[in-house]
Formats: C-alpha cells, sequence, structure tokens
C-alpha cells in the first residue's frame, strides 16, 4: 500500500517557532487472556480463520455475554499501575455502528464509566543534561472488546477502496481490549514527538511488567491513535495555556514506536503549512503510511459518528470491592524505569550503556544471564555483539536466535575459569548461533581448549623470538607495542589455543622489556 | 445521552423507517413499510411518555434487577466447528465471511 500526498509541509523548526503543538494518544491494549472478553473462546494469535468464534462472538440471537474476570483485574492493575482511580462500580455500553468487523453491528464498550480514570504515567527523555522526567496526564482507561479482521478483494493490493466484496475472520472479535486515553499533552514544545514515543515506550514496558499483554506491535496486539492540534504561540504578556486549542486530526494506524515519533512530527508540519497559508484543519480521521511516512484524510468526523451510546443490558454493572482492589494493588511489578535505574546502579553501565541495552530489548536478557551466573559486563558483551547485530538486521528479537542466558552464563564461565580465551570464546557463540548444542558442548566437539602446557608455550615462544631477531631486538630496546607481532606468531603456532595474555607476559618476560 | 434521543423521537415518517430498516439489513416491502412506520411511530409516542415524567433527578435505569459482578473463569471452551459458524451467512468463502462492498465507489 503505497500513498503519496501533495500535501505542503513546513520545516519542524520553524512551524514549532510560530505553533504550540498539542497531541493526545489512544492506545488500544489487546490482554493476553485465555479467553475473549465476553465468552469462553480461545484467543490465541494465528489461528485459522473463524475457528474461534461461538454464538456470544458472531453475536447470534439470544446468546448472552458474561465477562471475563481475569480481564476486568487486568484492567484494575493496568489502572492501579497508572495511577488512575478505580471506580467502584461501573457499566459497559453498546457502541452502535454498522460495519462488517462487528457481527453484531455495536461494539461492547465502556462509555461514560470507565473502569479507570485520572490518572498519569511518567516518561523519560532526553534532555540536555540527561534523562528527563515529562509526566503525562491520563483521562481514562476502558474495557472494551476487540473487532473482526477484513480481507478485501477485488481492490489495489488488499485496499478497501475499490474492492468487490470483503471476508471477515472473526477470531479478534471479543479479544480484550483496554483503551487508554491520555488528557491533551501541552508543554511538551518541540519535544512533543519525543515525548508521544516515550509514552508509547514507558506504556509498553509498564503492560509487559504488569504481564497483561504481549504488547507486539507488529502483531497488532498494542495500537496507538494520535490526535494533534497547533496553536499560534503565545505574544506579549499572554500565558501559552491560555490560548485556545486549534482544530485536531486523529491519525490511525500508527503501529510502531518509530512511526508515533514520525507521525506526530509529520503531522505538526503538514498542519503547520496548512494554517500558515491561511486555511484550516478540518476535523478528520487521517491514515498514517509507514512506507511513505505521510498521512492521507480518511473521512471527515460527522453525523456518521453517532454511536447511540447506550448501557448494555445484558451485561450487569462491574464493582469492583475495596478489597479486591488492594489486592491487587499487592501484586504490581516494580516500575519498569525505577527497575531500569536499579539495574543499571548493580551493573556499573553507563548511561549510554543502559540505553543501547534497553533499546535493543537486552535488560531481560541480561538479568537472567547474570542470575545464571554471568559478569554483567560478560552479559553485555555476548548479548550486545553479534547476537544484537544479526536482530536489528532481521528485526527479530535477541530471544529468537536459539541464544539463552544460561547458554551467556556458561560460555562466560568457561572464559573466567581459564578454558577458553576470548577468540575461542567467540567460536564457541558463532556454534550457538548455529545451533550445535551448549557452550560446553561447542567447545568440546570443536576441540577449543586453552594449552595447559606450559613447556609447549615456553618452546613456541623461544622459536618466534629465535625467527624474528629484529622485532625482538625492537622490544628489548623498549618498543613494548611490537611484541604485538610476535603474540600473534606465537598464537598461530599455538593453533590459537592459547591464553593471549599469558604470550603477552612470557614474551615480555624473556626480552626483559 | 440516549435520552435526550428518545424524546426529540416524537414522529418516524416512511423515509426514515426504511432508512432504519436498511441500516439494520431487514429487507421490507412497499406494504410492511406501510405498515411498520404506523406502528413505529405508535409506539415512539408511547415510549415518549416515559420523559414526561422523569424528572431529572432520577437516574435512567439500565438494569431491572441490583445485581452486579456477575463473571467467569478465564478458562477456554469449545468454539463453533467453523462449518457451522459459517452456515448462518448468505456467503462464505476461504472459511470466512464475505460481505458485499463495504466503501461505495467515489
Amino acid at each position: 500500500m503505497t500513498a503519496t500526498t501533495t500535501d505542503a509541509v513546513m520545516d519542524l523548526d520553524e512551524a514549532l517557532e510560530r505553533f504550540d503543538p498539542v497531541f493526545g494518544l489512544e492506545v488500544h491494549v489487546e490482554l493476553n487472556t485465555a479467553t475473549k472478553m465476553f465468552c469462553g473462546c480461545a484467543t490465541g494469535f494465528g489461528a485459522d480463520p473463524n475457528t474461534q468464534v461461538c454464538p456470544v462472538c458472531l453475536g447470534l440471537p439470544g446468546a448472552l455475554p458474561v465477562v471475563n474476570a481475569t480481564a476486568v483485574e487486568s484492567a484494575i492493575r493496568i489502572g492501579l499501575a497508572l495511577n488512575c482511580e478505580i471506580a467502584s462500580w461501573c457499566r459497559f455500553a453498546r457502541k452502535n455502528y454498522f460495519y462488517p468487523d462487528m457481527p453484531k453491528n455495536f461494539q461492547t464498550s465502556q462509555y461514560d464509566e470507565p473502569i479507570d480514570f485520572e490518572g498519569y504515567l511518567d516518561v523519560e527523555v532526553d534532555g540536555d543534561d540527561g534523562p528527563e522526567t515529562f509526566r503525562v496526564a491520563i483521562e481514562r482507561a476502558h474495557m472494551e472488546e476487540d473487532t473482526g479482521k477484513s480481507l478485501h478483494v477485488g481492490g489495489a493490493t488488499g485496499r478497501i477502496q475499490g474492492a468487490d466484496h470483503s471476508l471477515v475472520d472473526y477470531n479478534r472479535a471479543g479479544i480484550p481490549l483496554i483503551e487508554i486515553v491520555t488528557k491533551p499533552i501541552t508543554g511538551a514544545g518541540g519535544r512533543a514527538p519525543e515525548v508521544a514515543k516515550a509514552y508509547v515506550s514507558a506504556l509498553r514496558d509498564l503492560m509487559k511488567a504488569l504481564g497483561v499483554s504481549d504488547v507486539r506491535m507488529e502483531q497488532g496486539s498494542m495500537r496507538c491513535d494520535a490526535n494533534l492540534s497547533l496553536r499560534p504561540r503565545a505574544t506579549g504578556s499572554q500565558e501559552q495555556a491560555d490560548v485556545p486549542l486549534g482544530t485536531r486530526t486523529e491519525t490511525k494506524n500508527v503501529n510502531s514506536l518509530r512511526s508515533v515519533e514520525r507521525a506526530i512530527r509529520y503531522e505538526i508540519g503538514r498542519q503547520a503549512a496548512v494554517l500558515a497559508a491561511g486555511g484550516s484543519i478540518v476535523q478528520e480521521t487521517r491514515h498514517w503510511h509507514e512506507d511513505t511516512g505521510v498521512t492521507t484524510s480518511g473521512r471527515p468526523k460527522s453525523d456518521a459518528d453517532d454511536y447511540r451510546y447506550f448501557p448494555e443490558p445484558d451485561l450487569v454493572p462491574v464493582a469492583p470491592s475495596a478489597e479486591l482492589v488492594e489486592r491487587l494493588r499487592g501484586t504490581l511489578p516494580e516500575p519498569p524505569a525505577q527497575r531500569r535505574h536499579r539495574l543499571q546502579s548493580e551493573w556499573g553501565y553507563s548511561d549510554l550503556e543502559m540505553r543501547d541495552v534497553y533499546n535493543a530489548g537486552a535488560v531481560e536478557l541480561i538479568e537472567e544471564s547474570v542470575a545464571a551466573g554471568a559478569t554483567p559486563a560478560a552479559a553485555r558483551k555476548w548479548w550486545m555483539g553479534e547476537i544484537a547485530r544479526r536482530a536489528s538486521a532481521e528485526l527479530r528479537p535477541l530471544a529468537d536466535f536459539g541464544v539463552t542466558a544460561q547458554h551467556v552464563a556458561e560460555l562466560d564461565g568457561l572464559v573466567t575459569s581459564g578454558r577458553l580465551n576470548d577468540s575461542m570464546a567467540r567460536q564457541v557463540m558463532e556454534g550457538l548461533l548455529a545451533g550445535e548444542g551448549t557452550p560446553t558442548e561447542i567447545a568440546d566437539a570443536r576441540g577449543l581448549q586453552l594449552v595447559e602446557d606450559d613447556d609447549a608455550l615456553e618452546t613456541a615462544v623461544d622459536e618466534v623470538i629465535a625467527a624474528n631477531p629484529d622485532i625482538a631486538d625492537k622490544v628489548r630496546g623498549g618498543k613494548v607495542q611490537a611484541a604485538g607481532a610476535l603474540i600473534g606468531q606465537v598464537m598461530k603456532a599455538m593453533n590459537g589455543q592459547a591464553d593471549a595474555g599469558k604470550v603477552r607476559r612470557l614474551i615480555l618476560d624473556k626480552l626483559g622489556a | 445521552m440516549p435520552s435526550t434521543r428518545l424524546r426529540g423521537m416524537s414522529a418516524l415518517n416512511r423515509d426514515e423507517v426504511a432508512h432504519l430498516a436498511m441500516l439494520a439489513r431487514i429487507d421490507l416491502s412497499q406494504d410492511e413499510l406501510q405498515t411498520l412506520s404506523g406502528q413505529l411511530e405508535q409506539i415512539a409516542r408511547s415510549v415518549a411518555k416515559v420523559g414526561e415524567v422523569a424528572a431529572d433527578d432520577v437516574p435512567p435505569m439500565s438494569h431491572p434487577l441490583p445485581l452486579t459482578n456477575v463473571t467467569r473463569v478465564d478458562e477456554v471452551r469449545p468454539s463453533l466447528p467453523v462449518e457451522d459458524a459459517l452456515a448462518g451467512a448468505p456467503a462464505a468463502q476461504q472459511r470466512r465471511f464475505l460481505v458485499p462492498r463495504i466503501l461505495d465507489e467515489e
């Protein structure tokens, strides 16, 4: 799907000089419950079409929904982790619309009685002097159900426009969703795109820490819509907060962390160009196109958005007791940012090292490796080396390459115990990536073992010195770095199976340097 | 919000009934439209009477029984065989429900 546009876009710096961006994010999180929100159908990703459906989620006449207790608990835990109030009594509502992704012709959602409301999430962005905290106010988080998936047939490359008909799979229809809505976020100024990305990223970490969702954006278990408006910069003695908000657009389909930042940035530039040319912003839904990095107009908000919400008569109200809420509060994990700071100080990583480790998704793997006995430095070296390079090139998670935390700890053990040197350890890592077994098995199979026979080593050193009198003289004369060439030759003579540090010490001893 | 709409729904003409029928995918003949317009109008007028007695301090009732927290354990139950799931569909293809074109031609 390639979208092009003729919309003018103002340079971001210029746009931000003239306008103050205000944005809001709606994030949908698919819960990882075993069953759907209102029926016992399974929720596994990738099942054959329409094999996880029943009379309830197909909206057949007479079917009655019953709420999934675990989904409600997850919703409350999410609310607590977002510092929200938890409603003591709330209802579901029907959001009525006619579109084939919901077979019932309505989506069961919550309207003016969300289960979680009035919270906040602190997110970290890079400031001039290290990380800075920005508080994002949460308006609400409510429970609802996901929709089915459509295939559009007969048009150009699967687009709904020009399609002849559509084929619908309702496996996803009814999977529990939590929609988390921020208040309008003001005061981020030029850092709006960065704050937006940091917020979605922090939310993802939080959901992962809570264990309530897979939060795999590429599989759609976490999805984001971004609202944005611009208002003029305050002039004179006027406070920026007193300048009325501009008309906003809602950009859909922003489904990666990188896209969140890009889409906000693009929409700032586009709206600024419209406003600067004397135009006005149309309140509308826009679609983000990952490939071309632009948004295009969807449909204008209109009377068609009259969803005629009313309380769902088939579901009784949800009234979490204070005891339940307190019990769930006791299950909250350490906040991810706090945990990151704690681990960084335990591991002795620099800010930059920790950021790289975090961005590569290696925090948990390093934590496990250290728990399994690796040193923090070695754990970082192995996960952030060849594995990270491949993961980044192939856009796959680090854990996907067959190397486990136990492997890393075992490999590090082979080095610290003196069996392997660094280059041998690298060969073992190659073997791990090729699926050849455990580190010890690979070292055995490949015959990797430092030579502990000091006589053999000494003989090799003597021979190399004798064969290279010029270099040996240089070293004797104080040019210690010239010893490198000798070390290389000794290592070669030993087939790489010697401890390079030891070889160096021997050579320098013998040459009196 | 629904209540204001209900109050405003004093008259239902034939065109509106036809529109609702279309949205609900109910195929009505001209005769049925005629009959139903009259009947629905009567129903809507009767229901609107509730609005005359309901004061603003009376919260609208959504559930007649004082029940809360009816939930089920998160355990998988068998789904329908896909053939049964699709049996009621007017059309199916590739084990999916086939629906007519969603967007109008522009």
